[in-house]
């Protein structure tokens, strides 16, 4: 199964990013082989509005088993509770310490969105 | 005739001058508050509200019964308004600028429109001033359309007044385009020169007739004279940092009622904005 995981660099090392619709970037990690793809969320960023549900659509479209981010806001949330996909909150400072957080099941799973539209 | 008076800076006098434009006519004038998030102009008139009517944007309604969750209206709407993936769409009302691309996309015939409300436009009349202005709903983010209904309350066989938000975005756009001319009010300072800058750009490419009213004459420097008369930007008034004129504005009250001495300066004001729509034609060959 591949998880996604906003991050504000490359690789496994990077610090993850606790914005989900205006993250750096996603960073799609296959939980099978240890493999890492990156995709941008250069869209995201620039959106005047409605960052969280395009990057919620990104998400659903690249068809990943759940995903691990700071915080979700409402738009994004719904988007990605219609499409199936679990959302886990944490503060790990890196991906590589996400990962064996979601790997351990240690992170929440979180159930409602956390933060208002527009949190910065 | 429609006069905007528009600014790159808030705070520069926008509302100063063309609620005091308006009162300074002899005869029937209309005054357009397109500064919807905040419209400010009422405040400086004593009218009776005698029209109002509520502004909507039409927003996609789905049929599930009808929708094969095929996704096409979402793969158009480039706001993020409505989205699907597989299931019957999500729907984003706050986000839809009200195209209706998804209702012509759907093969399906099974999405549908209905209203949602962004605010209102209200008339007020105060003697010879005729007041419209637009009043955004709280909440509500998109500007342009209940702009665009503010314009479409204003007769075409009158003077017309244009109060513009501030600044060079979307909402200032749509209350200028397609004005006759435009009277950009500034003040004679490094920050009101940088904003003024930008606001000569965006005129320049509506290709809009313009020029320069500086407010506050005295409290900065010349160098907003200066980058007129290099651009050949003509000043159409001088406004000067006369402590009664801002007192009177602070009590509500205005200029030209308050301290005559200044109307006729806000005469000459319309008369060289009316030069500026209609140049004297060049003579035609015999």
């Amino acid at each position: 199964m591949i998880i996604a995981l906003t991050a504000s660099g490359d690789g496994l090392d990077a610090r993850m990013d606790s914005r989900f619709g205006r993250a750096r970037r996603f960073l799609l990690y296959n939980l099978d082989d240890g493999t890492v793809r990156t995709v941008d969320n250069d869209e995201g960023q620039r959106a005047a509005q409605g960052a969280g549900i395009q990057a919620a659509e990104t998400i659903a479209r690249l068809g990943v088993g759940g995903l691990v981010t700071g915080h979700c806001g409402p738009n994004a949330f719904r988007v990605l509770r219609a499409a199936g996909i679990p959302v886990f909150s944490t503060t790990a400072a890196t991906v590589s310490e996400a990962i064996d957080a979601y790997r351990a099941g240690t992170l929440t799973r979180i159930d409602a969105p956390d933060v208002d539209g527009h949190w910065t | 005739m429609m006069l905007g008076v528009a600014s790159g800076k808030g705070g520069t006098g926008k509302t100063t001058v063309a609620v005091n434009l308006a009162r300074a006519f002899g005869s029937g004038v209309w005054l357009a508050d397109c500064d919807v998030e905040e419209p400010n102009a009422h405040l400086f008139l004593r009218g009776t509200t005698i029209g109002s009517r509520t502004v909507s944007l039409p927003v996609p309604q789905v049929e599930a019964g009808l929708c094969d969750a095929c996704g096409a209206c979402a793969r158009l709407c480039q706001y993020h308004a409505i989205v699907s993936f597989g299931t019957p769409p999500l729907l984003f009302p706050e986000l839809c600028h009200g195209c209706g691309g998804c209702v012509r996309v759907c093969p399906r015939g099974a999405i549908a429109e209905v209203d949602r409300r962004i605010g209102v436009v209200e008339t007020q009349r105060d003697g010879h001033i005729t007041l419209v202005q637009g009043r955004l709903d709280v909440g509500v983010a998109l500007v342009p359309p209940l702009v665009r209904a503010v314009k479409a309350s204003l007769p075409r066989d009158m003077p017309v007044i244009v109060d513009a938000p501030p600044g060079t975005s979307c909402p200032v756009i749509a209350t200028i385009r397609g004005l006759d001319a435009l009277a950009l009010v500034t003040e004679p300072t490094p920050f009101g020169l940088h904003d003024l800058s930008l606001a000569v750009d965006m005129v320049r490419q509506l290709n809009i007739p313009f020029g320069v009213v500086v407010n506050r004459v005295g409290v900065g420097d010349d160098r907003v004279h200066g980058f007129c008369r290099r651009e050949g930007i003509p000043i159409l008034l001088d406004i000067p940092d006369d402590r009664r004129i801002a007192e009177v504005c602070s009590r509500g009250r205005l200029v030209v009622d308050e301290l005559p001495e200044y109307r006729p300066a806000f005469a000459r004001l319309w008369a060289g904005a009316c030069a500026l729509a209609a140049p004297v034609p060049a003579l035609a060959p015999l």
